[in-house]
């Protein structure tokens, strides 16, 4: 099973059954996961707040949502995280693309990089950080923590992760 | 006739089904009007009551009709591509168009001049999409919950509202009444 499969299989697992995405090349192989899994329903958006949106009315309609976006995104939903997503309190697990960090050949990303991990705990989202292959075993755990506890929760993924497999 | 007009007159429709209502003074003036469980009343995050409606569609299977307005819409361009291209025959996107951004002191938006939202939802890819006059607004909402194919109806209106308190209800009471409302309607 690849990490991409794996962390899909948590989400169903977890009973996730709705899952929005914006695309990040660190991301191809999950996002492929997703589309390829049948208990999922993926509906790509056209903007991460927009994504956000979607997943709470899923949320309300009796399914568990989560969202698939780069950290570059952060900056389009800083008020749809609290507005919507806190304000009413919903669950949202958010894995997110950490471009920017070390093994970036893109200097622009670097950029929204070094606000990411401001910017979250800015919004007191719990935050995790997976950087060494093997940390996506607690996956399981961050799922079952966001679902508890109705908060958004972003979960970093760095090329340093992605590149161990 | 103006905005609060036409909430007024479908608001006996919208009792029987569930509604996502729009940011502002749609949001108060559906408040006033007819408080329902089945309401869910955004306070916040202009444009994404179509994406939130949309959402709830596609998750259960009663009718949802959000109630959006123009600048929202306009804010939210891309709401209307996934939604031609997720087709829920149970959804419904009202979009009373004033032609301003009316909970703000009604500034002029863009589709009150050129820009004909029919147009762009039918270019997106939607596919019933029926502009109205804010008179046939009521039957035209019939019609399409009748149908039980997904639609957009475009209400066209003037500008102008009317005073009306804002919501204090907790956003939290707000999402768990209307939890509780699709869960019972589903049953
Ligand atoms: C990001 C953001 N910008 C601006 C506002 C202020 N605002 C609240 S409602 C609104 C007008 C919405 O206009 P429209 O969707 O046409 O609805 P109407 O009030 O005309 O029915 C605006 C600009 C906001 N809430 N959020
Ligand atoms: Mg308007």
């Amino acid at each position: 099973m690849s990490v991409s499969e794996k962390i899909v299989a948590d989400f169903v697992a977890n009973g996730i059954e709705f899952v929005t995405t914006v695309p990040c090349k660190q991301l191809g192989g999950v996002i492929d996961a997703v589309e390829k899994e049948p208990k999922i329903y993926h509906i790509p958006s056209n903007k991460e707040d927009e994504g956000m949106g979607l997943c709470a009315g899923a949320f309300m309609g009796g399914k568990r949502p989560a969202i698939i976006m780069q950290n570059t995104a952060i900056g389009v939903t800083v008020n749809t995280l609290v507005t919507l997503t806190q304000f009413y309190r919903m669950p949202l697990p958010m894995l997110i693309s950490y471009r920017g960090e070390l093994k970036e050949p893109v200097a622009c990303q670097v950029e929204m990089a070094v606000h990411t991990k401001a910017l979250l705990n800015q919004l007191n989202i719990p935050t995790y950080h997976f950087h060494k292959p093997g940390d996506e075993q607690e996956l399981d755990a961050i799922l079952k923590y966001t679902f508890m506890c109705n908060k958004p929760v972003a979960i970093l993924t760095d090329a340093t992760f992605w590149g161990g497999y | 006739m103006i905005r609060s007009e036409i909430i007024r007159d479908i608001a006996p429709i919208l009792r029987d089904q569930l509604v996502v209502c729009n940011i502002g003074l749609p949001s108060q003036e559906l408040h006033l009007i007819d408080d329902q469980a089945s309401t869910f009343y955004m306070l916040g995050t202009m444009g994404l009551s179509s994406s939130i409606g949309l959402g709830v569609a596609l998750a259960q299977d009663q009718t949802v009709i959000s109630i959006d307005g123009d600048g929202s819409v306009l804010t939210n361009f891309g709401t209307l591509p996934t939604i031609a291209n997720n087709v829920a025959d149970n959804f419904i996107l009202l979009i009373i168009d004033n032609g301003s951004y009316g909970s703000t002191g009604d500034q002029p938006t863009y589709a009150g001049k050129k820009t004909s939202l029919t147009a762009v939802a039918r270019a997106c890819g939607c596919e019933n999409v029926i502009e109205c006059q804010a008179e046939e607004t009521s039957s035209v909402l019939q019609g399409a919950i009748n149908s039980k194919k997904m639609t957009v109806i475009v209400a066209k209106c003037e500008s102008g509202n009317i005073k009306v308190p804002v919501i204090t209800k907790d956003p939290v009471v707000i999402r768990d009444r209307f939890m509780t409302e699709v869960i019972r309607r589903n049953a």
